[in-house]
């Protein structure tokens, strides 16, 4: 079976060229939606079916190479089409299809009547194909396709609508910040490829982990490797510094960002760090930096999103917020806990979006949760589905949140350092406390929305998120934490994917499990503090938050501004460059110095020229004269 | 048939002149016969080259196809043709964007086309002349004979300062060619000396060139590498290259960012660089670090642009620039990557090209400003202008990446550069290009319809799809699989790599 | 038998009446016709050597100056006749647009 891998990439592709080539010629919004969206749960098949022949396998044979033709071949460099199975592609091949397919299902209600219609599940479907190739590539350069590729797609569908205003912007400005802003990063991604060449001369898998392997820890060419690589990684899932895209990525459809900037795309950096973990394990610096950057990430982002107003603006600031926790379990090499987290998150990070899209569409598209409130009576599914996940996010046991986010913050304190195991723990209140701020702001409070008729959306879009609601909850079993005395089945699959970098790594067990519980609870406890304030806060005294807020006015302006990054940005890097370009080095130097030598040379010439040309009077029997004259001289001179 | 195919090269160099002679005895009020027959011989002229493609054994090492025909017998210059590797792919190019161009530009020329066709013809007996060479003064007289065509159909058929481009542009381009011509004779002089036969043949001024004592090979390496660097053009000489552009009607574009620029690159790695190894390893840096600036400063030059055609010769400035530093990286990776970029910059700036004139002819303006929300007016049009625009920024998945990629990533690893830090800079430009072309694609296609001329451009139409549609195909089969090409040039290139490489590691002057 | 000389001094003579016609007349076709002239002169030098040394290239390169002339007498003629077209006059001192 793990020989039609590329089925798996086919179907979406197929999905892709006829919804764009021939989905305007389909006028039914039916065929088109429901043909898209099942070319992906025909992937997620093919995917569950070759997870199911991998299952089968004894543990170290579940690994299969699928070439299937060269990509670009010259000197030193063989890279192939080529497709890697194994238990951990086959686990994010499973979690992009299946919540791609929900989410697919879901955008058949939430797109209905768009004139864009074709073009959305078009461009869905070719996200689909770029995913699957980043997380099925069996090489760093078929990776990067992908990884461009769902760059794209990504820009593509933020500027979906892109006549619409969007902030201070149109959403297409927010496309192209998102584009560009991961370039930077894939910049570095490159660098990164570059030096891996030149020092493993290969940039398959197999051959850089396999020579990898036998590398000294501390090895300083692994370092910058990885370190370049990881610059793209904070590109591509929105870590400090270059995190700016996610939050003006919200422009685009609500379905494109629970799929892309929720579930899938934007922890893309943590599959390739999990992936590269045995370069990453050979790093302990960069290791360090990731796990810094992660836990930095997960309590600054929280911070913004405690006094965001715009409900996906606050789901966008936890995306950030939760892929730090990611990084943070990558950086200490809880490798299979990040995992963990990806997909548990993905399950419930999308449910929300698709909840917030849900409470849009019943209020024609409003985003301020200011202009909320009171939905619960009106919306009971998306509701109910909502608060599970914000449980689930917040960490309460025994949502799958919980044992996923616990299991990071256990590995930070165990194998990291107290202080990122603090800055965790900060951040899991901040996230308890900024999710049931939205809960209550948007579902409890009292009404504020006006003269609006909120209703409950239709089956599409409700099954999806129930279905996903299901996951939420359940997700976690199946990596409950040793200690309770279980087999943690999610580590036992992705054993080995990380035994090699698992052996380098110097995994301290000195730890008892005592204390693992007493941090369980402790961080059980947090969020519970964290919920319980925000419902007390919001729901019943509503005038100390008001109260808050103009105290500390100062601090609230700069959280509520994004600590003016965009701004500091915008000043040191956009503007200069856009003034040095035009006045300094077009009007200036291109055209002044350069263009001034080339036309000051032409201009001396006809300047001279100008004088001289009266000896050319036009008598032709003058000239006959002179040149007389001349051959009278030059005979003189010889004889 | 067997005489064709002795002779192909030399059909494929005249069929067009032949083509502009049967032209020029047809009544100039035939427009649309003429313009037919314009696109008949350069279609035939594609599918004889095609032929060629497939024919060419790339595991046989020389020159292939060769005619050889004395000339000049006392000089020993004749007329000698054939290609390797690096000149078939761009011969294959030359001879497919002419009808391409033509096709994609029927309507927008309508006075004198008799003469606009056969100054297309011509135009394009001189580029496949030059790429079929094997003699330096036959390459020279090809070289010379391209810049006419060019410069009549910049200064007719072009905008409102067409003279003042048209002069430029062959001013510019005679500054240089003048010296090369001056080493050409010298090269031949010094195979007199050493050898006792002055000569213009390529193959064995490979034999004597390099032994050229140093200081010689010097002055011939700058003289013949100026006039190239002019035409690549390399940064800073490059400004004749927006006024000729902005200038030049829709289809000169299409040729002279498609192909022109070629010949200057091309010249570096079939002359300067195999010629005067060792001139070239002094030069090597050099020239890298005007490659670098010259992408860095394209790519900021064009990030400004007002005028979208200004926009895009300033991005041509920026990958050509990409193209020198690949073969100045001199590994195969990278001397192959610059080979693709050739093909890959002919390809998508020819197809932007293509596409700016469309809209000019519908609009008459180029300004970037005048546009905004065409995506909804002409959403085809959109279309194609985003699938070009991510092809010249390096998507991979499509052709422009495969280029910049194998450029970067051998140029990252060249033992002749010495140092990372080329490609590393250079690599900011991947990052340039995203800036420019989005902000532009964004300004015109996105927001809502502001202009009321605007609400009403008709989209494209069937000859404008498929023309299009024919460099589509090449943009994503180079992007999916550039080894159809890249197994042709292979070995070509590898004996130029590994040449220099014995020349580096000085075993040629052990030898001697 | 005639000598050398009294050739040679032909020739001489015809060929400076040929330059001062070139030098002193104003009518186009009428210095058209001292070129010819001139030419003509160096036809006879070159037949008259040609004889004296009995060498045969001599009497070959006037062929070659006898096509050319007569090639040049036609374009001349041809130029002389648009020009006059034109301007209704054959006077070089009126037709002198080739100045700066």
């Amino acid at each position: 079976m793990h020989k039609y891998i590329g089925l798996a990439l086919i179907f979406p592709l197929v999905g892709f060229i006829i919804n764009g080539l021939f989905g305007w010629r389909i006028k039914k919004e039916k065929v088109i939606g429901w043909f898209g969206s099942l070319t992906v749960g025909a992937s997620f098949i093919v995917s569950f079916l070759i997870y199911l022949e991998l299952v089968r396998l004894p543990f170290y044979e579940r690994k299969f190479i699928v070439e299937y033709f060269s990509w670009i071949k010259t000197g030193g460099l063989d890279i192939s089409f080529s497709y890697l199975v194994d238990p951990l592609s086959i686990l994010m091949a499973m979690v992009v299809t299946g919540v791609g397919f929900l989410i697919h299902i879901y955008s058949i209600g939430y797109m209905h009547g768009d004139r864009g219609f074709a073009r959305f599940f078009a461009y869905l479907n070719l996200f689909i194909f770029m995913m699957l190739t980043l997380v099925l590539a069996d090489n760093y350069l078929l990776m990067f396709l992908g990884w461009e590729g769902v760059g794209l797609c990504s820009y593509l569908l933020i500027g979906f609508w892109y006549d619409k205003p969007f902030e201070k912007m149109t959403t297409s400005d927010a496309g192209r910040k998102a584009f560009i802003v991961n370039r930077i990063g894939d910049f570095g991604f490159l660098i990164g490829l570059f030096l891996m060449y030149k020092y493993f001369g290969s940039l398959n898998f197999n051959t850089v982990f396999s020579i990898a392997n036998k590398l000294q820890v501390g090895d300083s060419t692994v370092f910058w490797i990885t370190l370049l690589l990881f610059v793209g990684a904070t590109g591509k899932s929105a870590q400090i510094p270059l995190y700016v895209w996610l939050p003006d990525a919200m422009a685009g459809p609500t379905p494109v960002s629970a799929l892309i900037h929720a579930a899938t795309m934007v922890t893309a950096g943590v599959y390739m760090i999990a992936r590269s973990s045995v370069l990453y394990a050979l790093a302990p610096t960069t290791m360090e930096i990731v796990a810094i950057i992660g836990a930095l990430t997960a309590v600054y982002a929280a911070s913004m999103g405690l006094v965001q107003n715009g409900i996906k603006k606050v789901l966008a600031y936890s995306t950030i917020s939760q892929l730090g926790y990611m990084f943070l379990a990558m950086g200490v090499g809880a490798f299979s806990a990040g995992i963990f987290h990806l997909t548990t998150h993905a399950f419930f990070k999308a449910l929300l979006f698709l909840g917030a899209g849900a409470v849009m569409h019943a209020l024609d598209n409003e985003e301020d949760i200011q202009k909320m409130g009171g939905l619960k009576a009106h919306l009971p599914i998306t509701y109910k589905t909502f608060f599970i996940a914000s449980l689930a996010i917040a960490g309460i046991p025994p949502l799958s949140g919980f044992f996923s986010k616990d299991e990071i913050l256990w590995g930070a304190y165990s194998q990291g350092s107290f202080w990122l195991w603090l800055l965790g723990a900060i951040g899991a209140f901040m996230t308890a406390f900024y999710m049931f701020r939205l809960v209550a702001l948007v579902f409890e409070t009292p009404p504020r929305y006006g003269a609006k008729h909120p209703h409950e959306a239709p089956k599409v879009m409700t099954l999806p998120l129930i279905v996903l609601g299901f996951f939420s909850v359940t997700a976690g079993f199946i990596g409950i934490p040793e200690s309770f005395g279980l087999k943690n089945l999610f580590h036992h699959w992705l054993e080995p994917a990380f035994e090699d970098a698992n052996a380098k790594l110097i995994l301290e067990s000195t730890h008892s499990t005592s204390t693992e519980f007493m941090l369980m609870f402790i961080s059980v406890l947090i969020s519970v503090g964290g919920i319980l304030l925000a419902r007390y806060l919001y729901l019943k005294r509503m005038n100390i938050v008001a109260k808050l807020t103009q105290t500390f006015s100062g601090v609230y302006k700069l959280v509520y501004n994004k600590y003016y990054v965009d701004e500091i940005y915008d000043t040191i890097v956009v503007k200069p460059i856009k003034w040095g370009s035009e006045k300094l080095l077009w009007r200036f130097f291109d055209v002044k110095v350069i263009d001034g030598i080339v036309n000051g040379s032409a201009r001396v010439t006809s300047i001279v020229s100008s004088v001289v040309r009266f000896v050319q009077n036009g008598i032709v029997q003058f000239y006959a004269v002179v040149f007389l004259i001349g051959i009278l001289i030059i005979l003189w001179i010889i004889f | 048939m067997e005489w064709l195919q002795k002779h192909i090269l030399t059909t494929i160099i005249f069929l067009p002149l032949v083509g502009a002679l049967v032209i020029s005895l047809i009544n100039s009020e035939r427009k649309n016969l003429i313009k037919f027959l314009g696109l008949f011989f350069s279609t035939l002229t594609f599918a004889l080259s095609a032929y060629v493609f497939l024919k060419y054994e790339p595991q046989k090492t020389g020159f292939q196809f060769v005619e050889i025909y004395p000339w000049i017998r006392s000089l020993d210059i004749s007329y000698k043709i054939g290609i390797d590797g690096i000149s078939l792919l761009l011969l294959v190019l030359t001879t497919f964007l002419t009808p391409v161009g033509l096709l994609a530009t029927w309507g927008s020329v309508d006075k004198r086309v008799k003469g606009y066709v056969i100054m297309f013809l011509l135009l394009e007996t001189g580029m496949n002349g030059v790429f079929c060479a094997l003699d330096t003064f036959l390459f020279y007289i090809f070289w010379e004979t391209m810049l006419i065509p060019m410069y009549f159909i910049i200064g007719i058929w072009g905008g409102e300062n067409r003279i003042y481009a048209a002069v430029k542009f062959v001013i510019y381009t005679m500054v240089g060619s003048l010296l090369m011509l001056v080493a050409i004779i010298a090269l031949g002089n010094f195979a007199s000396q050493l050898n006792g036969q002055f000569t213009g043949d390529l193959e064995k001024l490979y034999e004597v060139a390099p032994k050229v004592a140093l200081n010689a090979q010097i002055l011939m390496f700058l003289a013949f590498t100026l006039s190239f660097a002019i035409k690549v053009p390399l940064f800073p000489f490059h400004t004749w290259l927006p006024d000729a552009h902005v200038e030049a009607p829709t289809a000169g574009s299409v040729i002279l960012a498609g192909v022109l620029l070629k010949m200057g690159t091309y010249g570096i790695l079939r002359f300067s660089i195999p010629l005067f190894p060792e001139a070239t390893f002094i030069f090597l840096p050099y020239i890298a670090v005007l490659a670098v600036i010259g992408i860095i400063y394209g790519a900021l030059v064009s990030f400004v642009q007002p005028d979208l055609k200004k926009l895009v010769a300033y991005s041509s400035v920026s990958h050509l620039g990409f193209v020198v530093l690949g073969l100045m990286g001199l590994t195969i990776e990278s001397v192959q990557g610059g080979l693709i970029q050739m093909v890959n910059h002919g390809l998508s700036t020819g197809a932007l090209f293509m596409l700016v004139g469309m809209i000019y002819d519908r609009r008459h303006t180029r300004m970037i400003e005048e546009f905004g929300g065409l995506a909804r007016v002409t959403p085809v049009y959109a279309t194609f202008f985003m699938i070009v625009a991510l092809s010249s920024l390096g998507l991979p998945g499509l052709n422009g990446f495969v280029g910049e990629f194998l450029i970067l990533l051998g140029s990252f690893k060249s033992k002749f550069l010495g140092t990372t830090a080329f490609s590393i800079l250079a690599a900011s430009g991947v990052i340039l290009a995203a800036v420019y072309l989005l902000t532009a694609y964004q300004r015109i296609f996105f927001g809502k319809v502001t202009k009321p001329e605007n609400q009403n451009i008709k989209d494209l139409n069937l000859r404008e799809i498929v023309s299009l549609a024919f460099v589509l195909i090449f943009i994503v089969w180079i992007g999916i699989y550039p080894n159809t090409f890249l197994k042709k040039s292979e070995p070509s290139v590898k004996k130029v790599v590994e040449q220099m490489e014995k020349y580096r590691s000085g075993i040629f002057r052990a030898q001697k | 038998m005639i000598p050398l000389s009294w050739y040679l001094f032909l020739s001489l003579i015809l060929f400076t009446i040929g330059v001062l016609g070139v030098l002193i007349r104003r009518n186009a076709i009428v210095i058209f016709m001292c070129i010819e002239l001139m030419l003509n002169s160096v036809n006879l030098a070159l037949v008259g050597f040609s004889s004296y040394i009995g060498n045969e290239i001599g009497q070959m390169l006037v062929f070659f100056v006898l096509v050319v002339a007569a090639a040049e007498v036609s374009v001349g003629l041809a130029i002389i006749i648009a020009i006059f077209r034109n301007r209704l006059t054959v006077n070089i001192d009126e037709i002198n647009l080739l100045k700066w």
